[in-house]
């Protein structure tokens, strides 16, 4: 381990440490609520959310294991990002639970988070990153300066009173520059990046705060039929090191990454499986595959 | 643990990263030259008896109004958050100093008391307890950054953590202006009412309308302009500066790589009425009187447009802007008064639909329509 | 009797007089008028403190003539001739005539005029107003008849006053009577119980302040029962007070938040529905307000006619200075709320000047036309003005109209299609930019007509937008952006509020603690008192 990674995940821990203070108490307070299974990552349980009678969510359940790479599919209006956005603090469910624990090896009080009761800066905190449908990076900010604020160590206002980057912080943005395939394009505005590479450098600023949790939105998205290569590349790299859920309409796509895939339809799981198994499930075809060329 | 793999792997040795750029850059050194140079030279000018004083004072009016326009580039320029109510700010700091000026009248007021003379018309015996504070300058002036600085606290706590944002919080910065506007009509409240406070005699012992006086003003107005200038700059190049601008183009994005998007606008949108309440207390004993319309809703307004002409997340163009601006007001007010809200009200629409970087943005602007317009001929 | 006497030789004197005008000349002061020495001497002399007695011995008359001498000496018409101490009464032609015989002057050479102070003059006013009293004219007869209870009035003695009720056919005088005469009985608690008792009863019936103070004193009285029921009385009068001034609250609430309300109306479409920001609509109120005025010009003497012409003309004109700006200046900032913020706001601050120069810096005096004028009562102590009445309907009937054409013409689909989806909805094939101006063209329309209303109960000036423009704002933004019933339940609560703490607070004060209110409120709810909800509303 170089000292690099102890410096920061020292400064992370403290930190986290500093800001859990509120959030323990959180989940100490609901201690009485606790979801029904053990050692999972992410538990969701009975999810229901409602817009104006409609119901984008309705009683959705799932468990998501450490180490997985889960794809989530379904007809459009399935509800797939209303339920990345009740896991990541954006909309509050009308009923149910949502879990997360950074070290299920572990599971205790002090790393078992009650997500319905943090805000989207706790849950990022917690160690849940998100990249949303629309690639969302800060376009009048080079790809440096994008990576270099969403890798910060102390992201209070008094943290950010510094000018430029130490040495350790360089070399960690170089890092993942490269893993994300802009090493080239380090000091352009972000705003003049291709879709793709939005795309990616978007994943970058997520990897570059050490999350436990991935949620991509569509990440093939846009892209041409080599970004989409790479992409898969980038997947791949990722898988077994973080724990990964995914959306994408793009069933090529989700083939050569995924292994196991949930399929949601009005609000709810359809079926569970592997690609195979979900494509050949009738009640999957008749909602959803067997109006798709491409499955 | 898990990137230790990966930090082995070989970086780039030519890639290096530029995510600060410097201070001093070329415009930073023009601008510091250039108010350097304007304050030295009126200065010198006026002592030698070159420079009326009349023009020394209205400079040093200008100044003060470029230093509130700096302040509203911090939050709108950078930041985003249209402040449609930035002179309350900039009022309160002035009312601040008057409150001061106004006790050190002291017995020589019309009515030969201690008291305001507002007051004894009010038949009150002693002074209010927010008076208390306004016996000597010292704590005057910190009162002139806290005050302001406490109600944008205050005003900011509530809108962010609520995230009112956008054109709903343009729209109630304004109708706070405006209540506080009503408020200080009031004569009960305490603060001279319609009139406001006037008639200053002396500032920390020196006569407030001899030359001396005057002069020492601008000098220090100009001083303190340069000083939040540098001050500014310097935040704009750290860390906090990249934020503010990640915060300005995407507050959704940063909250969702963890910072807490309303300490980082609560923390500058205060900092920016501390620096609004200096240019009011710095302006009120230039001027001589402050009064309830400096809380109009259209002065604020003016404000904004200073900055919009000047172009905006510059720093320097809040203060072109603010000079362009006070000198045809003046020109205007003096040879044709109806005129000058026409010009007004047509620099908002020229700007917003022709010049959406301004002045200083102009040169630029050109310089791509050129390009543009040989491509399309090429 | 005597009294009698005097009305039939009164009514006699006129019948004969108006029979009779060409045959028997009448010199124009012709009054069958004598005068006793002392009386003579009191009117001619210099000195205006020698007619107290005169006018106090008076003031009790139902002389048509005396009472005629008195209005003359009020005006300041009648003149004494320093020679011969005779009296002399000026003509609107500068003429004068002679009051006790036919002879006339042509000018006022050797007149002095009999002056009057302050005092005499008021008291001579109330004279002349108890003579109306025994008017032959109905209508003369209800108006001093209302004018014995107002406050401050000379109340004639109570035999006077019953005298008067036994003659008296109609019924609203007869009241106003009945009431006098109780209240100048209460003045007098020397009385015997049973008549101090009728006066309780008439008294709590009519129920004024007036009323109540009298009931008060009475319930004071050391006559255990005549107190009781005095005091009684007494609650039940304050009660009804009560009640009176809550509807009084309740309908100038009411009447101000319906001028809320139609002043939003238009905001609430360009601004709730569109999702523009026009800073200039305000003026564009103003610009309707401008026609009332223009249009009263236009046809002399007859501004009922012209308040009802403008409001076709209002919508137009504003609803086509609306779609010029549209066009012109909004189209190209679309999606640029702040930018499009700022631009309008220069707008209006030329249309504000353009008024300025074009009219006045001034305020204009519209006319409210007959019908508009006077009162509703709707029980003794609670009126209504009808003009507020008016708008209270008109701004009803607007609100509907809007509500019909947003929910169910092609429009106003159109429309609500565009700001949910405006992509979609262009792919459906609707014409986004005919669309925008027209939608534009109807909120500023709504506007125009606002401001006609507007013009009847605020000054017509260049200011007059921008007092309201903050206000309504708040209204769209308190009841929820995007939903016309938000508005019109924001409008109505916060004109409800403002009335019902003015009279704790003070007019000022008042709305400073409403916007103060508001502006909290939108930090606790910042989607307003019905929010939208839904994928749209959380992006």
């Amino acid at each position: 381990m170089s000292p690099l990674t102890k410096l920061t995940q020292g400064a992370s821990a403290a930190l986290t440490k500093g800001l859990n203070r509120v959030e323990h108490k959180w989940h100490h307070a609901n201690s009485a609520s606790r979801p029904h299974a053990r050692g999972m990552m992410l538990y969701a349980e009975d999810l229901t959310v409602s817009f104006d009678g409609f119901k984008a969510l309705n009683n959705l359940t799932f468990y998501l294991q450490a180490g997985e790479l889960r794809c989530f599919i379904g007809p459009n209006g399935a509800g797939k990002t209303t339920m990345m956005d009740v896991l990541t603090g954006r909309t509050r469910p009308d009923s149910g639970n949502a879990f997360f624990c950074s070290d299920p090896q572990h599971e205790s009080p002090d790393n078992l988070y009650n997500l319905l009761q943090m805000d989207e800066v706790a849950i990022v905190r917690a160690g849940i990153g998100r990249k949303f449908q629309k690639p969302s990076v800060i376009e009048s900010l080079s790809v440096g300066q994008n990576l270099e604020l969403a890798g910060a160590c102390n992201k209070t206002v008094r943290g950010t009173l510094k000018r430029g980057l130490d040495s350790a912080e360089q070399d960690y943005i170089c890092e993942i520059l490269q893993k994300i395939r802009l090493s080239s394009r380090a000091n352009v505005l972000a705003g003049t990046l291709s879709h793709g590479q939005k795309q990616w450098l978007e994943i970058g600023m997520l990897l570059i705060q050490r999350p436990r949790l991935l949620m991509l939105d569509e990440p093939a998205a846009g892209m041409t039929p080599e970004e989409i290569e790479l992409s898969i590349e980038l997947l791949h790299e990722l898988k077994g090191r973080h724990t990964i859920m995914v959306i994408e309409h793009d069933m090529a796509f989700i083939r050569a990454i995924a292994d196991i895939v949930t399929v949601l339809c009005r609000g709810q799981v359809l079926a569970e499986g592997t690609m195979d198994e979900v494509s050949s499930n009738p009640a999957v075809i008749e909602a959803y595959l067997g109006k798709d060329d491409d499955a | 643990m898990h990137s230790a793999k990966h930090v082995t792997a070989p970086v780039k040795p030519e890639l290096t990263l530029e995510v600060s750029s410097p201070i001093f850059n070329r415009s930073t050194c023009y601008v510091v030259e250039l108010l350097a140079l304007l304050t030295i030279g009126s200065t010198i000018g006026a002592l030698c008896g070159l420079i009326s004083i009349y023009a020394v004072t209205l400079m040093g009016k200008y100044l003060c109004y470029a230093l509130a326009a700096l302040s509203l580039d911090l939050i709108w320029g950078r930041l985003g958050i249209l402040s449609l109510g930035h002179c309350a700010y900039f009022a309160l700091g002035g009312y601040m100093l008057g409150m001061y000026l106004t006790l050190q009248i002291g017995t020589q007021g019309v009515y030969g008391s201690n008291l305001p003379d507002f007051m004894i018309f009010l038949n009150w015996d002693h002074l209010p307890w927010y008076w208390q504070g306004s016996h000597y300058l010292l704590p005057s002036l910190v009162l002139s950054l806290l005050v302001p600085a406490a109600l944008a606290f205050i005003f900011g706590f509530t809108t962010f953590r609520s995230r009112v944002g956008g054109v709903y919080l343009s729209i109630i910065t304004q109708a706070l202006t405006y209540a506080l506007m009503l408020m200080f009509f009031l004569n009960e409240l305490g603060f001279g009412g319609n009139n406001g406070l006037t008639d200053f005699k002396t500032l920390a012992g020196m006569d407030i309308t001899a030359d001396g006086t005057r002069i020492f003003l601008f000098a220090l107005t100009a001083i303190c302009l340069l000083l939040a200038f540098l001050l500014l700059r310097a935040l704009n190049c750290t860390r906090l500066g990249r934020l503010l601008t990640a915060v300005r183009d995407s507050e959704s994005r940063v909250r969702f790589i963890g910072y807490r998007t309303e300490h980082v606008k609560l923390a500058i949108f205060t900092l920016a009425a501390a620096l609004a309440g200096l240019a009011g207390a710095l302006y009120v004993p230039q001027v001589g009187i402050i009064n309830p319309g400096e809380f109009s809703p259209l002065n604020s307004i003016e404000l904004v447009i200073c900055v919009a002409l000047g172009g905006r997340d510059r720093l320097y163009g809040a203060i072109i802007g603010s000079l362009v601006l006070n000198l045809v007001k003046t020109i205007f007010t003096a040879w044709w008064p109806e005129g000058w809200l026409y010009v007004l009200g047509a620099l908002f629409v020229i700007i917003t639909l022709f010049l959406p970087h301004g002045l200083a943005g102009l040169p630029q602007q050109l310089k791509w329509h050129r390009s543009n317009t040989i491509k399309e001929a090429a | 009797m005597h009294l009698l006497k005097q009305i039939f030789l009164c009514c006699a004197l006129s019948l004969i007089l108006s029979l009779l005008p060409s045959v028997y000349a009448v010199p124009a002061t012709g009054l069958p008028l004598t005068l006793s020495a002392e009386e003579s001497v009191a009117l001619c002399s210099s000195r205006v403190r020698d007619r107290d007695l005169l006018i106090n011995n008076w003031s009790t008359t139902t002389n048509a003539a005396q009472v005629q001498l008195l209005q003359a000496i009020a005006d300041g018409e009648l003149y004494c001739k320093r020679s011969d101490q005779s009296l002399w009464l000026k003509n609107a032609d500068g003429s004068f005539n002679a009051l006790t015989s036919n002879a006339t002057l042509t000018n006022g050479k050797g007149l002095r005029c009999v002056g009057s102070s302050n005092k005499q003059r008021q008291l001579i006013a109330t004279i002349v107003a108890a003579r109306a009293l025994y008017s032959e004219e109905v209508s003369a007869r209800r108006a001093a008849a209302a004018a014995l209870l107002q406050a401050g009035a000379t109340m004639p003695s109570t035999d006077t006053l019953q005298a008067l009720m036994q003659h008296e056919d109609d019924g609203q005088v007869y009241q106003d009577l009945r009431t006098a005469w109780a209240l100048t009985l209460a003045q007098n608690p020397s009385l015997g119980r049973q008549e101090l008792l009728q006066a309780v009863e008439i008294l709590k019936d009519k129920g004024t302040p007036q009323c109540l103070h009298a009931l008060e004193q009475l319930g004071q009285s050391s006559d255990e029962i005549l107190s009781d029921a005095a005091q009684q009385a007494a609650g039940w009068v304050q009660f009804y007070l009560r009640c009176a001034t809550f509807g009084e609250n309740l309908f100038f609430g009411l009447s101000l938040g319906s001028v809320l309300v139609l002043a939003a109306i238009g905001l609430a479409i360009t601004f709730g529905v569109m999702g523009v920001i026009n800073m200039a609509h305000g003026e564009l109120i103003m610009v309707g307000a401008y026609c009332v005025w223009c249009l009263q010009q236009l046809l002399p003497g007859q501004p009922g006619l012209a308040l009802i012409l403008a409001i076709p003309t209002a919508f137009v004109v504003s609803g086509t200075l609306g779609m010029l700006i549209e066009r012109t200046v909004i189209r190209s900032l679309y999606g640029r709320p702040l930018e499009t913020l700022l631009a309008t706001f220069g707008v209006s601050l030329i249309l504000q000047q353009a008024v300025r120069t074009i009219f006045s810096p001034l305020n204009r005096a519209v006319q409210t036309p007959a019908f508009m004028q006077g009162q509703l009562q709707i029980s003794e102590n609670l009126s209504v003005t009808l003009s507020r009445v008016i708008i209270i309907l008109f701004c009803a009937l607007t609100f509907t109209l809007i509500l019909i054409i947003m929910n169910k013409t092609r429009l106003g689909l159109e429309v609500r299609a565009l700001a949910q989806n405006r992509p979609i909805a262009r792919a459906l094939g609707v014409r986004a930019g005919r669309i925008d101006a027209l939608t534009f063209g109807l909120g500023s329309g709504v506007a125009g007509m606002a401001g006609v209303a507007l013009s009847q109960i605020t000054n017509v000036g260049p200011n007059l937008g921008q007092n309201y423009i903050v206000d309504t704002f708040m209204v769209v933004v308190f009841g929820g952006v995007g939903n016309l019933w938000g508005t019109l339940t924001g409008g109505l609560i916060m004109g409800l509020i403002s009335k019902f703490l003015e009279p704790v607070t003070g007019a000022m004060l008042s709305k400073i603690v409403i916007l103060i209110a508001l502006i909290l409120f939108i930090q606790k709810r910042p989607r307003g008192l019905f929010p939208q909800r839904g994928r749209a509303a959380e992006a």
